[in-house]
């Protein structure tokens, strides 16, 4: 019983070699270790585990056949939930979800359960994905707006339930924030290309270079071009900075400009590719979720002797994902908790050569329930940086609200959006992801596009 | 793929294109811009259209061979495609009769310029238009621009074409003689536009300047266009391009363009360095 306490470690690559690469930083279970790691599963017949999980992934079911070392019964039974297993085996926050329900985490690890999943899913793609099946053509037509995590999700059911789907993507390729903000060596892009292949194996069309809200409004391809649904998931594109001084200063960042550089444009390839990303020799990243690790990171990978995390909570409210965190420690992230940054410096060349910032304490919670940090008086500092990313966050786009009329949003411009059926304000008119919840995660932005689009589905058969 | 249908050049820095864009010629507005990336490793650069033919379904492009990409893009003939070309983004310029307006294009911001008088005249101002250069060689489209107003000045730096001098010091003398001017667009370099400004707050002449900000999407995702107006951020691609230029911090707006200047020289050396030091081998 004492193996079975503990998770099968993920192999990775050296903290020091991958700190200079842009590799993928985990390399993946093998056949034996994932069936191994399937055994330790008890199979539990409540599930508790699915309840953890925003697509309800019949979890125990495809570990039993993982065990059996049946991976493409394995892959199938996720795949009836999840359309883009590589991605959320990657990306999603398990300890967070599925693996936080987990029996065997009361005494021990859970189940490696996204580890499982990357796996099967990995297995897949090098054999050759399979499309899923689809319904007869239902002569319908579904515009989906934005090809995140939300998009995709919607595509993939709609297209499967028999409806013709295209998709508008405003960049030159499809997969938004999975493409554009997730750094390659966390998320492949190549994996992220495959699944969308995978999709238009399934007939879903893809539009590239169309900004809706520009090219065509919603209520134009509701009307004029003939779409019988609009989803939109436009996701949270709108960088916030801190209204501090300095922030247009030249070597400031937002996380969206840094990360689109690098990952999107292959600025870490310049100048082989034609956009250029630089960075200085000391990086402060300002922040403390995932986006900021991924900066942190991305910014080592690019050169930066020395780089930061400023944050002004402790290492117990960091929003990121232990697994992020512990991954950028390893590499040599350097975080300064408690630390708040109040403006920043520039020479006369409105170049960044410093910042300055207050030390922080923690007080009383606060109406999130985590301690509010509170200054302490006196403590200003200069911390000697030529580089600063903003990632405290992003607002939703406002292309889209702004160019349809009756489409309601709330006071911080997310489009609102009912829990339950992904219905807008106007009819015919979903929305789910970032763009209705703010910035949030990967699979919730999955799980609110399945929801939309079992109610278009529902809509369409009348 | 985006067909070039009709290349001219208008200086051997100067080039224009027909691009056919259908979609983007169907909605777009004087004042917008596009985006376009020439191929797969292309960076992704924003263009103010210059004109559009809703019926052939073109958009026209004039632009300045100033980095690598231009350069690139110059080197391309009719018949050629680029891989991608977004828009029309950005907020339409603001057409009103405001009464008497002068329009002004600098250097090659003639050319966004173009269909922003063309649109004023039609809502009824009297039109004044001014074209500015360094020089005769980098002057175009004289004879449309003025056409579209009644009352045209040309000038030069060195005084090959039109007057010898500058476009603030024409914009003077018109606001001077005629004692009242209602609106001013002003498109060109950074200093044109800042001291076109200058001179035109304290007459409290309402002023017009589009930014033609560092970008890479175009859509409002990652801030890099961003410009104090006020006291406030703004950001060129979905607040702009077109600006209150009493309002823009331009002595910013001159610093952030020089942000990528030494991987720009970068990239102009790539490939004509002949194998050395350049980072491109």
């Amino acid at each position: 019983m004492s193996l079975n306490t503990v998770k099968h470690e993920m192999p990775c690559q050296d903290p020091k070699v991958r700190a200079k690469n842009f590799d993928e930083v985990a390399l993946g279970y093998d056949k034996e270790t994932a069936i191994a790691e399937a055994s330790r599963c008890l199979g539990c017949k409540k599930e508790p585990c699915r309840q953890g999980c925003p697509v309800q992934v019949p979890i125990p079911q495809f570990i039993a056949k993982v065990k059996e070392g049946d991976f493409s019964g394995a892959i199938s039974t996720i795949k009836e939930k999840n359309a883009l297993p590589a991605v959320c085996g990657r990306v999603c926050p398990q300890e967070a979800q599925c693996e936080k329900y987990c029996v065997l985490g009361k005494k021990g690890d859970p189940v490696g359960i996204g580890r499982m999943e990357r796996f099967v899913a990995d297995w897949e793609r090098e054999q050759g994905i399979k499309p899923v099946e689809c319904a007869p053509p239902t002569g319908k037509k579904v515009a989906v707006v934005g090809s995140g995590p939300a998009g995709l999700t919607v595509a993939a059911d709609c297209a499967q339930a028999g409806h013709k789907v295209t998709i508008f993507e405003a960049l030159h390729v499809a997969g938004g924030v999975l493409m554009y903000g997730i750094p390659e060596f966390r998320l492949p892009k190549a994996i992220v290309q495959a699944e969308i292949e995978n999709l238009k194996k399934m007939g879903v069309e893809i539009q590239v270079d169309a900004v809706i809200g520009a090219i065509d409004t919603v209520d134009e391809l509701l009307e004029n071009e003939g779409y019988d649904a609009v989803f939109i998931g436009t996701g949270a594109g709108l960088p916030y900075f801190l209204k501090i001084p300095g922030e247009n200063l030249n070597g400031v960042y937002s996380a969206n400009e840094f990360l689109t550089r690098t990952n999107l444009m292959k600025g870490y390839l310049f100048p082989e590719y034609d956009t250029p990303v630089k960075v200085g020799k000391k990086v402060a990243v300002l922040g403390g979720g995932n986006v900021a690790m991924d900066c942190a990171r991305t910014a080592l990978r690019l050169g930066a002797e020395e780089v930061y995390i400023v944050y002004r909570r402790s290492m117990e409210e960091l929003p990121a994902r232990v697994e992020e965190v512990h991954h950028a420690e390893e590499e040599g992230v350097i975080f300064k908790i408690l630390t708040n940054p109040t403006k920043i410096i520039g020479n006369d060349e409105n170049w960044v050569v410093g910042m300055e910032c207050l030390k922080y304490e923690l007080g009383e919670p606060d109406a999130s329930g985590r301690r509010s940090p509170v200054a302490i008086s006196g403590s200003e500092h200069i911390v000697d940086v030529d580089t600063v990313v903003v990632a405290i966050g992003q607002g939703p786009n406002p292309l889209v609200p702004r160019t349809t009329k009756g489409l309601e949003t709330n006071k911080w411009g997310n489009i609102v959006a009912s829990e339950e059926t992904g219905l807008t304000s106007k009819p015919a008119v979903y929305a789910g992801g970032d763009v209705v919840t703010g910035a949030a995660t990967v699979i919730k932005a999955m799980g609110a596009g399945r929801v939309a689009a079992n109610s278009i589905c529902e809509l369409l058969k009348k | 793929m985006f067909k070039i249908v009709r290349k001219e050049v208008l200086s051997p820095t100067l080039k224009l294109f027909d691009i056919e864009a259908p979609k983007v010629a169907k909605k777009c507005q004087a004042g917008q811009f596009i985006i376009l990336r020439i191929d797969e490793k292309g960076e992704r650069i924003p263009l103010t259209i210059a004109d559009f033919d809703r019926e052939k379904g073109t958009i026209t492009l004039i632009f300045a061979e100033v980095g690598k990409t231009t350069q690139q893009l110059g080197q391309l003939e009719a018949g050629d495609s680029i891989l991608d070309f977004v828009g029309p983004l950005g907020r339409a310029s603001e057409i009103e009769k405001y009464g008497r307006v002068v329009c002004i294009g600098a250097g090659v911001g003639i050319a966004p310029v173009f269909p922003i008088t063309r649109a004023l005249k039609e809502a009824g101002n009297e039109v004044i238009g001014i074209a500015g250069a360094r020089s005769k060689d980098l002057l175009f489209w004289t004879d449309e621009f003025k056409a579209q107003c009644d009352e045209f000045h040309v000038c030069t730096d060195d005084g090959t074409a039109g007057v010898k001098g500058n476009v603030t010091e024409i914009l003077k003398k018109i606001i001077e003689e005629k004692g009242q001017v209602d609106y001013v667009i002003c498109i060109g370099p950074i200093p044109a536009m800042k001291y076109t400004s200058l001179l035109t707050k304290p007459y409290g002449i309402k002023t017009f300047v589009s930014l033609n900000s560092i970008m890479v999407d175009g859509t409002g995702m990652c801030g890099a266009c961003r410009v104090t107006v006020g006291d406030e951020m703004k950001f060129s691609c979905v607040d702009g391009p077109e600006f209150d230029g009493h309002l823009v911090d331009f002595d910013e707006q001159m610093r952030r363009a020089q942000i990528f200047k030494d991987e720009e020289a970068r990239a102009l050396a790539k490939g004509s360095c002949g194998g050395g030091g350049c980072g491109c081998h």
